[in-house]
């Protein structure tokens, strides 16, 4: 900022002015993404000089395993909260995939290799019904998902109150294998999966029509309709990639878990919106960044990381932590768009 | 002319609301015969409907909060935790002597200090919503997060059993034979009713919830009238967490008041108040969580698995968003080739 400052006199202001101006826009739009950035690495970087045996390849790789689910729910959520919308169904859509997926494998017997691609339209369709009610009949999403939310976990105890583990031996082992990285660090399956999940979302939102779509829609839907952008088709899109990224999270998720249960991803929805949030994207939608939402989750899991680390800190800080980080986010981001306070 | 007085009853907006409860009363009543039965049993009136009423107390007191919010365009998400810190609080103040008979602090105190924590909890989020100018979905959902957390911290995250008998009147106990919660519940809804009818407070929250911009150049102080809202949610979520601490016996920071957020929505939407602000009515909420209670109650006096509840209400929540939907009335009503549903507003 101070080299703007400092240059802008010198140059002449009719040509270099304008891009600077553009630049440091720039900027400001991502400084929460700096900020959550800075803020990772600063805790990693504390917890590296606090705690012996924090700073190895595999802790920060654990990061990624532990949280590939997170990863895969929260980049279908940064979709939804980019086109203006909220998704409260996710953690419900993956509870209900675990728990289809360990009944068909484990109580009927069927391959993995055909559930799998079951699962994951149903997610899909299920997303996108829910995107079709509120596109069709201007629904608030906030409603329509929460009734999503209901109907999915009923859905788990209708299929059993109890939790089903999965035994299938292939099952087991594709849960256990693992990529290695270097010597003695390595990925799960579900961390691959996540890693390019969020590769494909990154370059969906910033070099398809589909993803520029969302960020018009989120900025400002009659805009968009008057430009002639099929809304209705991203509107429901949105849903529908955010029920399939639930539904592979899910999948992801018996890996980590073994087992299908009605009680699994239990709010899993906040820590999906915290991430989406921390990450730097906008709740008003149409500003934000995929690769933000990483971030955001990696931020997640490296404070339950240092609280385990710490080991005098108890579970329920890392809720109070999190509650604290969303209300500074937040803040920060209310001081961006609206610089100007309003009269009172 | 008796159809014309039908038509317009049929209008009125609280007629949805109460033919789903008639219909609820009329299948618990089918299925079950001793259902409307009440007798004078151990002191007190004893039977189904009075359960029914004891167990919505709190969902009432939250509902009736949630509307007041939900008229300034606004929602709390954060009532569940809300409900968990004022368990933990009370439950803390009163401690957890097994002999049951010395408390921490005075029982009145401790009341005290958990609803004026709730308060406190209610002002927080206003001031984000009218001072900071967050999303209110946001600046609750903050709570939300950190609330269960706050909580555990407060019980020390383990749930605290509460041994001091007089506490228990308050979710338990009987008073003139009804429940005692029925009491606290119809004064707080006789003192917001009389609030928002007799003194132009009500208007003023219709007038910002339908065009906040608009009311506050007409001169209503919009932001303390946004804070007041959240502030009373927070206090009528603090009270609802005492019923509920008082009739289960204990403070648990995890699970007190879970998913009571979105029951207190369902409830006020189903009570005719639509969640884009202004026009609300808390008779309609009332109405809306005893059919939600009504609907739990059926569920399992009928014997079908408890699981069920959850779809159950699925299905009702699309059903009232559906109708609610004016694209959605006009399309239902082209398909019975009949004009569209009288009125653009739901």
């Amino acid at each position: 900022m101070s080299t703007t400052l400092t240059q802008a006199p010198s140059t002449p202001p009719t040509a270099a002015s304008a891009p600077k101006a553009a630049g440091f826009k720039m900027n400001a739009k991502y400084l929460p993404l700096a900020a959550t950035i800075s803020l990772f690495l600063a805790m990693a970087t504390m917890g590296s000089v606090l705690y012996t045996g924090f700073f190895s390849a595999q802790v920060f790789l654990n990061l990624l395993i532990d949280n590939a689910f997170l990863i895969i729910v929260a980049v279908g959520m940064t979709f939804v909260i980019l086109s203006g919308g909220i998704d409260l169904s996710v953690g419900s859509v993956v509870a209900l995939t675990t728990m289809v997926l360990a009944e068909l494998v484990e109580n009927r017997g069927w391959s993995p290799v055909v559930v799998i691609p079951l699962v994951l339209l149903m997610g899909s369709a299920f997303g996108g019904f829910m995107g079709f009610l509120i596109e069709r009949y201007r629904l608030q999403p906030f409603i329509v998902t929460l009734a999503g939310m209901f109907l999915a976990r009923g859905l788990c105890y209708l299929i059993s109150v109890d939790s089903i583990s999965i035994t299938s031996e292939s099952y087991g082992n594709l849960a256990q294998w693992r990529l290695p990285l270097g010597e003695d660090a390595s990925l799960s399956v579900g961390a691959v999966i996540a890693i390019v999940v969020l590769l494909l979302a990154v370059f969906v939102a910033h070099n398809t029509p589909f993803g520029r779509a969302v960020y018009a829609v989120g900025g400002n839907e009659h805009s968009a309709v008057l430009m002639g952008l099929p809304v209705r088709r991203t509107v429901i899109g949105v849903y529908t990639v955010s029920g399939f990224c639930s539904a592979l999270a899910g999948v992801v998720f018996t890996f980590y878990m073994l087992s299908g249960y009605g009680l699994h991803a239990m709010g899993m929805e906040l820590d999906a919106i915290a991430a989406v949030v921390i990450g730097g994207t906008l709740l008003t939608g149409g500003v934000g960044y995929v690769a933000g939402t990483l971030f955001g989750v990696l931020m997640l899991g490296i404070i339950q990381t240092l609280i385990a680390f710490d080991g005098t800190l108890s579970s329920w800080w890392t809720r109070i932590v999190v509650g604290v980080l969303l209300f500074a986010f937040c803040l920060l981001q209310r001081l961006l768009t609206h610089r100007v306070p309003r009269p009172s | 002319m008796t159809s014309s007085v039908w038509t317009s009853a049929l209008r009125h907006r609280l007629a949805w609301p109460l033919i789903t409860l008639a219909l609820l009363l009329i299948v618990n009543m089918a299925f079950n015969s001793s259902f409307l039965h009440i007798e004078w049993r151990d002191g007190h009136f004893y039977g189904s409907l009075i359960d029914i009423l004891n167990r919505a107390a709190p969902l009432v007191l939250v509902s009736l909060g949630m509307t007041m919010v939900i008229a300034t365009r606004g929602i709390d998400i954060s009532v569940g935790a809300v409900v968990a810190i004022a368990a933990a609080v009370a439950a803390w103040m009163i401690g957890g002597s097994i002999a049951g008979t010395e408390t921490r602090f005075p029982l009145p105190l401790a009341i005290l200090g958990a609803v004026g924590v709730a308060g406190l909890c209610g002002l927080w989020n206003g001031t984000l919503v009218a001072r900071v100018g967050m999303q209110p979905i946001i600046a609750t959902l903050i709570l939300m997060v950190a609330g269960r957390g706050i909580a555990q911290l407060i019980t020390d995250g383990q749930i605290i059993t509460i041994y001091y008998k007089p506490y228990f009147f308050l979710g338990g106990g009987y008073l003139l034979g009804l429940p005692f919660s029925l009491f606290i519940v119809s004064a707080v809804f006789i003192g917001l009713y009389l609030t928002v009818t007799r003194t132009a407070l009500g208007l003023f929250v219709q007038a910002v919830g339908i065009n906040p911009t608009a009311a506050r150049v007409a001169g209503v102080q919009s932001r303390r009238l946004v804070m007041a809202a959240y502030t009373f949610c927070g206090v009528c979520a603090g009270i609802a967490g005492l019923l509920i601490s008082s009739n289960v016996k204990s403070a648990d920071g995890n699970n007190a008041g879970q998913l009571l957020e979105l029951d207190a929505i369902l409830a006020v939407t189903l009570g005719g108040t639509a969640l884009t602000g202004g026009r609300f009515s808390l008779v309609g909420s009332v109405i809306g969580a005893l059919i939600i209670q009504t609907l739990t109650y059926a569920i399992y006096s009928l014997g079908v698995p408890p699981e069920i509840n959850l779809v159950v209400k699925a299905a009702v929540v699309f059903a009232v968003m559906l109708l609610q939907s004016p694209e959605f009335r006009s399309e239902m009503g082209a398909l019975v080739r009949r004009p569209p549903a009288q009125g653009a507003r739901p």
